[in-house]
């Protein structure tokens, strides 16, 4: 086999690291190089440096230190059996590729991921290499997310997380069986155990106990991701494994990936359209659970699937009639987010406005993208849905038009 | 009319003075012109106004916003400024109504300035100067407003140990390390072309990509088209998009490809060695039913069942054949075909008591390949014989045998780790790695398959000559 340039490199790896869905470079410590030796900064709010046509930020370099895998993931282009390309990136190609990028504006950041060459430990620690070298030898600033192999021992976890903003670990599928029966190297409770200690860590140094703190462990927190559509797992179950996961272990974030047609796939999952109008909903679902108060089962329970015509939340008001219509100038602010068609932003803009006037159908139009959505849901001072609101064709009067997303 | 004068696009003292005064003076909204001129001398000859300054305080929202407003590159900027000031002064909480038409205007206008500053710390492409002392870089860059200034701290904290420089068509930042500095406007042609780096980011771009998933819209609400020729990887999009249909149909019509035989071996090589030690049976129970589990190498698939050995744990003697055969694979035991009955009637005329040995295979499932209806045997590949010794060496641990005997070149192979020549080696005892002795000799179907019935003869003797000599050193 010739050797591979570094742009041959780039490209496979690069390409073999695009099925993580996770882009966020946010969330993380504020700090700049003002009195440094080196270059970055991170204010918070992450920022989108170019977008795919594929409609998916590019925040940070994703890439793979190598996709040399010894596991036999079927769902997976890099696992040990497919034909892909294969490739690895030394310490410094990654480490230099990474500056180069963030001195010329590209990137926020690096993620970092690996397929598992000889075994975790020796993954994990050539990645905590890079990690290293960048923030020790170069005075990096910038946000660095490492994905951390659930079989590394602790110590590495912890070095990991010592330099990394943000650190996760991927529960793949949502259900175990799938995960043993697809991933038959992955373990799921060996996953979770390293995600609680991944939670653990965190919780350690910024306990406000402890007056002298230990070093910053990923003070972007934890995320992990869910691949949609490769097993038989129905919504209900990924909603109440996802609020499991934010429960337990502090995620900030689940990532949804539906899945993806890959070059070279086995028999065992043939390939198929990506599900994405499923994913779309789900992060809607995501949403509702983590902004808008609402419980997992409420939105889709057991073998419920999310109706794809819809919103989650209109679906779930269709279905609640009897706790609407919401009366804006006196309800509370949690009756008031379920309301379909009022966001976060909304509601809180609508309960400072009235405090100095009452609201009006004009006022609601204003503040949101359409009354038509919202209308049967509401009362203000000018208006009252009456029957409109127990209408049996209230779904079709207003959602007329059908799926525009595949 | 009431006529101001202000310093620049982005005068925000000036308005700041000019509208104190005006308000001051009572000079409603209707009647005040806001112009830019560059000379800022506010309301030229006619400054009898400025006698009329009053102080009155305006909420600190309505400052805020103001600062942001400024920057809008629309011409009603300054007079809607005026208008919410002119309100604030009778309606005190007009900052707080988001859905009054000026409020909801000037928080758009301030929402799209923050946008533009927010592209702007997205869409700036740095190129380095080649050649240059120091590494510099240099961008060009034309934003959505005037949002220049208020960007530049940001590149300065990210890049506080780099010289760099942003042009844009209406205002330059220059930071050299040590100070933020502002020029007029420049041209394009006053930042570098090119940038080595450039095709690298592009090759990232393109890869990244995932031609499954397009969504055009998307991608364009949030990289608006007036930034892209700007941006070097913006060129590929009508390429990638064009190509992503083809692409993802190729991917979805593709049939399962063959697994990489290559890595397929050293796969199944590297579980073997890995899990050695780990994980390994330490009873003959868990072999057997570890066994009827074994995906280390194929034959399970079109085996009916895994066979492991059978015999009593302490056994002294320990037999070890080829494979299972048709009726060893249905029946799931060793040696209960015709192999099996010329093997019982050599150990019954040898005196070696079956039932005190433990008698297994090389490999535990049956290779074959159909004929018809009919299964014929075939002899196991060594990388199936490699995968299966993890099984024979688990029985060898847990039995602890004093002797050892392979029955043909297959167990041979299992038994001492290297090939072995049967006429050659057969009638001897060696020593094997695990303190047990060696002994191989001929497997019995070869005897039932030896044409020649003088040699069948001679052949069969040696047999039952080679497993009392083995029982004799188990004894």
């Amino acid at each position: 086999m010739a050797s591979l340039d570094l742009k041959q490199k780039l490209a496979i790896l690069s390409d073999a690291a695009k099925y993580d869905a996770s882009c966020a470079s946010s969330g993380t410590t504020k700090r700049d190089s003002m009195g440094g030796k080196g270059v970055g900064s991170t204010e918070g709010m992450g920022i989108c440096h170019a977008y795919a046509p594929d409609g998916r930020c590019i925040s940070l370099l994703k890439i793979l230190l190598t996709n040399f895998c010894v596991y036999d993931c079927v769902y997976c282009v890099n696992r040990v059996t497919s034909n892909t390309r294969r490739a690895r990136f030394t310490v410094k190609e990654v480490v230099d590729l990474t500056l180069g990028f963030y001195k010329r504006n590209y990137i926020e950041g690096l993620f970092l991921s690996s397929g598992i060459i000889r075994n975790a430990d020796y993954t994990m620690e050539e990645m905590v290499r890079v990690a290293k070298s960048l923030r020790l030898d170069h005075d990096f600033r910038g946000y660095i997310h490492l994905k951390v192999i659930p079989e590394a021992s602790p110590g590495l976890v912890n070095q990991a997380a010592l330099y990394a903003d943000r650190v996760s670990i991927n529960i793949e599928l949502p259900r175990d069986d799938s995960l043993a029966d697809l991933a038959p190297e992955k373990d799921a409770k060996g996953i979770r155990k390293a995600m609680g200690s991944v939670r653990l860590g965190i919780e350690e140094t910024t306990d406000k106990a402890i007056k002298a703190k230990p070093p910053k462990f990923a003070p972007a927190g934890q995320s992990t991701q869910m691949i949609v559509g490769a097993d038989a797992a129905s919504d209900g179950e990924i909603l109440s494994r996802s609020a499991g996961l934010y429960g337990a272990y502090g995620m900030r974030r689940v990532y949804y990936s539906a899945y993806s047609p890959i070059p070279d796939t086995t028999s065992r999952l043939p390939p198929v359209r990506p599900p994405l109008m499923r994913e779309h909903r789900l992060y809607q679902a995501d949403w509702l659970m983590r902004f808008y108060g609402f419980e997992a089962l409420e939105i889709a329970s057991g073998d419920e699937n999310l109706d794809l015509a819809i919103d989650p939340k209109l679906a779930w008001a269709l279905k609640n009639r009897a706790r609407f219509p919401v009366d804006l100038n006196k309800a509370d602010r949690e009756p008031m987010l379920r309301v379909p068609g009022l966001g976060v932003k909304s509601v809180d803009r609508m309960i400072e406005i009235r405090r100095y006037k009452r609201l009006t159908l004009e006022d609601v139009k204003r503040l949101t993208r359409g009354l038509d959505k919202v209308r049967p849901f509401i009362i203000t001072d000018d208006w009252r849905p009456g029957s409109l609101t127990d209408r049996a064709d209230l779904r079709t009067h207003i959602a007329p038009q059908q799926l525009s997303l595949f | 009319m009431q006529v101001v004068r202000l310093a620049s696009e982005t005068d925000f003292d000036g308005w700041r003075r000019a509208a104190r005064l005006l308000r001051g003076a009572d000079v409603s909204p209707d009647d005040a012109l806001w112009t830019v001129d560059g000379g800022g001398d506010l309301f030229g000859q006619t400054t009898e106004l400025a006698a009329a300054a009053a102080s009155f305080t305006v909420p600190r929202e309505f400052v805020e916003v103001a600062e942001r407003v400024v920057l809008h590159s629309s011409g009603e900027r300054f007079a809607l400024l005026y208008r919410l000031l002119w309100r604030l002064a009778n309606e005190p909480n007009l900052m707080h109504i988001a859905s009054d038409p000026d409020v909801a205007r000037a928080r758009d206008m301030a929402g799209a300035v923050s946008k533009a500053i927010h592209k702007m710390k997205a869409f700036v492409r740095f190129r380095q100067i080649e050649d240059a002392d120091e590494e510099t870089y240099v961008a060009w860059f034309e934003p959505a407003h005037r949002v220049t200034e208020a960007a530049a701290p940001f590149f300065v904290r990210r890049y506080a140990n780099m010289n760099w420089s942003i042009l844009t068509p209406d205002r330059c930042a220059h930071w050299d390390k040590a100070l933020l500095t502002f020029t007029p406007g420049a041209d394009p042609a006053d930042a570098p072309s090119e940038d080595a780096l450039e095709d690298y980011w592009r090759t990232y771009y393109a890869s990244t990509f995932n031609p499954a998933r397009l969504k055009v819209g998307a991608m364009q609400r949030e990289m608006p088209k007036r930034y892209w020729r700007n941006l070097p990887e913006a060129g590929l999009i009508p390429e990638l998009v064009k190509a992503a249909e083809d692409r993802t149909s190729a991917m979805v019509r593709q049939t399962p490809s063959e697994p990489n035989r290559r890595v397929v071996r050293q796969a199944q090589r590297l579980s073997r060695d890995a899990s050695f030690e780990e994980g390994a049976p330490t009873s003959l129970e868990e072999v057997v039913a570890g066994v009827d589990f074994c995906r280390r190498c194929d034959l399970w698939r079109d085996a009916t069942q895994g066979v492991a050995g059978e015999g009593p744990a302490k056994a002294r003697l320990m037999i070890v054949g080829e494979q299972p055969g048709d009726q060893e694979d249905l029946a799931g035991q060793p040696f209960v075909g015709p192999a099996g009955k010329v093997l019982d009637q050599a150990l019954a005329e040898a005196g070696v008591p079956r039932a005190e040995l433990y008698v297994t295979n090389a490999v535990k499932h049956f290779r074959h390949e159909l004929r018809g209806k009919r299964r014929i045997h075939q002899t196991p590949k060594t990388s199936e014989v490699t995968a299966c010794r993890w099984w024979l060496d688990a029985e060898r641990r847990i039995v602890r045998p004093r002797v050892i005997v392979a029955l043909g070149a297959t167990a041979a192979l299992a038994v001492c780790g290297k090939p072995t020549q049967i006429g050659k080696a057969r009638g001897q005892a060696f020593q094997l790695a695990d303190q047990a002795q060696g002994v191989v000799t001929y497997h019995p179907s070869f005897l039932l398959r030896v044409p020649d019935a003088q040699e069948k003869a001679r052949a069969y003797a040696a047999f039952v000559e080679d497993l009392k000599f083995a029982w004799s050193l188990a004894a």
